[in-house]
């Protein structure tokens, strides 16, 4: 008999709208199974009810789910105790104003399974087995002291304090850098297998799940799709969503051209800096960009990336340096610019769904750039609002709509379609992508390929991923702390040797098949 | 910066806006029309009296030599004579100060514990039962005016049932059922506004951190709904819910005028608005120089206790 068994499960939102709809499975003790699905899914819905709990405004309508001898009413008393949760963002899952070592040790203490000596002598032996720096006295931190990478692990602690039967992973690894999340996987593989766990690995990432599941579950809309064991879902898919997934997952190589590109020099950046207070963000970047070009811009979380594109918008003033476009000095604070400056560069922020006002419906959110830059009005600004949506691929409908009323594919369109109102020279697009799932993801890539090849654009492209800048850009450019360490033309990029961090960067994103972590693991050692 | 220059701050800067407020003060009570010499001679006198007179106070002097020998009379603890009662301003006010004091601690007593537990046990049943009819009382509440109160509470507890008495005797040797007797009907007319401010603010602020993800990390944990409001919600809603009494209770030190005019009760209140009618304006000055640096007092305080709180201030 199974382990765990999930029957017929059927969750609903108080409203009597369905969450998840008749999910069924089942695991065997000591194995990993992952729930796999984009946001909307249910994953986490499921992932949540296997502790009996649904979050407020929901509730569990149907089904049971059973562990050992335990069924769904038994579930609230084992929480924290044989089932443990480790959430998404442990930056905001662990309490401010508590120290670690308080959290860490609070389920164990909660349930009496140990005294608080106890329970801090094994929290800190947690600490070493998941390779935590400073083990022995990390645990009298506060987490705003601590890195997203450590945070993540100490949850992993404070989940495994109390030796459960069943470890439910909530997208634990997605707020992380790549190179941080390798680290964190392997520390969480390790710790699960030696302590013979059973897991439920809930992720948007086909690549992390297959370095971590036995058996994965699709989810899409609330409704298992397909189930199999590892191997099967990735080599053999059966449902069309799976094959979509796995579509997204492997970005094709949009690079079209090199006509487009002009031999004549759009972006000039000469020996910037910038700073926030004394800590310097930006050293010394120059480059330059060719118009028609699109440049990857590469880097972690506090690599500098945003700062360079706030400081080319005339956002961010930099302490030195000096900007060209076509040739013509942009002045550095925002205010010496001249209308003409904010229009040839526009900026196209990650979160589209905060970028834009709430109250306004999205032709007016498009007509006011079409009435500052161009004076344009009535008849002729209707007109161009129709082109414009439609060169975003959205039906006219959404005109009248709040942007609060669409999907995040379709805000982001919104956000592109506000930038190429002002007919720009130069398109600043920051981590455009990364608040989407995969798939529309990729949509977003496709659209932005070919307004480039259609509009002549000349496109600034800041992401995390190496993969997706990869597969569109003609240059790439890797900023490392603050300073360019690799420059180079697209098309060369897979034959040259790179440089140490761009090297680590290339071997530290997750390959679609099973085993890679510990081949990389391997090679690292 | 460290905490302690970060509290030094805080300090410096309640400082500052103390002196400021003492020159609106003393600006305002200029602007009152007439003044004490003329108060104190009545319609009969002539202008060449009321001019004399003026003269002997002092009033005659320039605005800024009155300002600076008033702030320095402040810091030396004297802030001058009373014109109407002719004693200094210091006996006046110690007279009455202990009585509005004592009323105040009182009032915080009652209201403090009870708002708090009104608005966590709100908060904790947010959308229930429980948090509707609690919100609906304390909406009532903060509608009803306070003369409005009191004088019910009069009508009721001392006319109709004879319980309690209306008029507030302040003396030393009252036994203690005398003294919450005679209590009892002020500190529940001023409680009414408070007690529906503070529970109000109490459970935005719990409702605020109940929202964040640690709080269902720690119900995942298997941490019962008393603790976690308790160990985890509490330390981090502290800030908020001080702020929110220290204004609450500042209304207590200057706002009790309705209530101790109806129940006859000498308290600085009173005295101040006496001091309005009668144009005494040392006594005026002095009464709004001690409202205003309790109302700030209080606030330092509650911003002290918000940064000593936040372990992102003292844990570099």
């Amino acid at each position: 008999m199974a382990y765990l068994e999930v029957n017929h499960l059927c969750v609903k939102a108080d409203t009597g709208k369905t969450i998840v709809h008749d999910a069924s499975f089942s695991l065997n003790k000591g194995e990993v199974l992952a729930l796999i699905g984009e946001s909307g899914s249910g994953k986490t819905t499921i992932a949540l009810s296997l502790l009996g709990y649904a979050r407020r405004g929901t509730h569990i309508a149907g089904g049971d789910v059973r562990l050992g001898e335990a069924h769904l009413k038994d579930l609230p008393a084992l929480r924290g105790n044989r089932i443990a949760y480790i959430a998404q963002s442990a930056a905001a899952a662990f309490n401010p104003s508590l120290n670690i070592m308080d959290q860490v040790v609070e389920a164990a203490l909660v349930h009496r399974l140990m005294d608080r000596a106890q329970a801090e002598a094994k929290a800190v032996e947690l600490f070493h087995a998941l390779a935590l720096p400073f083990p022995d006295t990390i645990g009298q931190r506060y987490p705003h002291q601590l890195s997203g990478g450590q945070l993540q692990r100490l949850m992993a602690a404070m989940a495994f304090i109390t030796d459960p039967d069943l470890v439910i992973l909530d997208e634990p690894t997605t707020a992380l850098d790549v190179t941080t999340q390798v680290e964190v996987l392997r520390a969480f593989k390790q710790v699960v297998k030696d302590r013979g766990a059973t897991a439920v690995y809930v992720s948007h990432d086909l690549a992390v799940v297959a370095q971590m599941a036995d058996h994965i579950v699709v989810l899409n809309h609330g409704e298992i799709k397909e189930q199999g064991t590892t191997a099967e879902i990735l080599h053999a898919p059966k449902d069309d969503y799976t094959k979509l997934l796995m579509a997204a997952a492997e970005p094709s190589n949009r690079v079209v051209v090199d006509a487009l590109i002009q031999p004549v020099p759009l972006l000039e950046v000469r020996g910037v800096n910038a700073s926030y207070g004394n800590r310097p963000i930006l050293k010394d970047i120059n480059f330059t960009m060719q118009r028609g070009a699109m440049l990857g811009v590469i880097g972690e979380s506090g690599s500098g990336k945003s700062t360079l594109a706030r400081v080319i918008a005339g956002l961010v003033v930099p302490t030195s340096g000096e900007i060209r476009l076509a040739g013509d000095i942009l002045p550095a604070a925002l205010s010496a610019r001249e209308q003409e400056h904010f229009r040839r560069v526009q900026i196209v922020f990650q979160n589209a769904s905060t970028a834009l006002n709430p109250a306004h419906d999205v032709a007016q959110i498009l007509a006011r750039p079409l009435a500052f830059y161009h004076q344009m009005k009535g008849e002729a600004a209707q007109k161009r609002l129709l082109a414009l949506i439609d060169m975003v691929k959205l039906p006219a409908s959404v005109l009248t709509r709040r942007c609060t009323e669409l999907s995040g594919g379709q805000i982001q369109r919104i956000n592109l379609a506000r930038a190429l109102a002002a007919e720009p020279e130069l398109v600043l697009c920051d981590e455009v992508t990364s608040a989407l799932d995969t798939v529309v993801g990729a949509a977003i890539l496709d659209l932005l390929a070919e307004l480039r090849r259609e509009l002549n654009l000349s496109i600034m492209f800041i992401s995390h991923d190496i993969s997706t800048v990869r597969a569109i850009c003609d240059d790439i450019m890797v900023l490392y702390q603050g300073v360019v360490v690799e420059h180079v033309r697209g098309s060369d990029f897979d034959q040259l040797r790179h440089h140490d961090y761009t090297e680590l960067l290339l071997s530290s994103v997750p390959e679609l098949r099973a085993g890679w972590l510990e081949e990389r693991k391997a090679r690292t050692a | 910066m460290s905490i302690y220059r970060l509290i030094l701050n805080r300090i410096a800067s309640a400082l500052l806006t103390l002196l400021l407020v003492s020159l609106v003060i003393f600006i305002i009570s200029d602007l009152l029309p007439g003044d004490a010499a003329q108060e104190m001679l009545g319609q009969s006198a002539t202008p060449e009296q009321v001019a004399a007179l003026r003269h002997d106070l002092g009033l005659d002097r320039p605005a800024y030599v009155r300002f600076g020998d008033w702030v320095g009379g402040i810091v030396s603890g004297d802030p001058g004579t009373s014109m109407v009662a002719n004693m200094p301003v210091a006996e006046v006010i110690a007279e009455r100060l202990p009585n509005t004091l004592r009323l105040a601690a009182l009032t915080a007593a009652f209201t403090v514990p009870l708002s708090l537990l009104i608005g966590i046990s709100a908060a904790m049943n947010r959308g229930g039962r429980l948090d509707r009819m609690l919100s609906i009382s304390t909406l009532a509440m903060v509608a009803m005016p306070e003369f409005l109160v009191a004088t019910l509470g009069v009508l009721i507890f001392s006319v109709k049932l004879r319980l309690l008495p209306s008029i507030t005797m302040v003396t030393s040797d009252q036994p203690w059922g005398e003294f919450l007797r005679s209590y009892t009907l002020p500190v529940l007319s001023l409680s009414v506004v408070v007690i529906a401010q503070m529970s109000r603010m109490t459970r935005a602020a719990v409702i605020d951190q109940l929202n964040q993800p640690y709080v269902e990390m720690a119900m995942l944990k298997g941490v019962g709904r008393v603790a976690i409001v308790r160990r985890h919600v509490l330390p981090n809603a502290i800030g908020p819910i001080i702020n929110a009494m220290a204004l609450s209770l500042s209304y207590l030190l200057g706002g009790a005028i309705i209530v101790e005019t109806i129940f006859n009760y000498p308290g600085l209140a009173s005295l101040m608005v006496n001091a309005v009618t009668s144009r005494d304006t040392p006594l005026l000055q002095a009464c709004a120089m001690i409202f205003c640096a309790a109302y700030l007092l209080l606030l330092l305080a509650a911003d002290i206790i918000a940064i000593l709180a936040n372990p992102r201030l003292h844990n570099k």
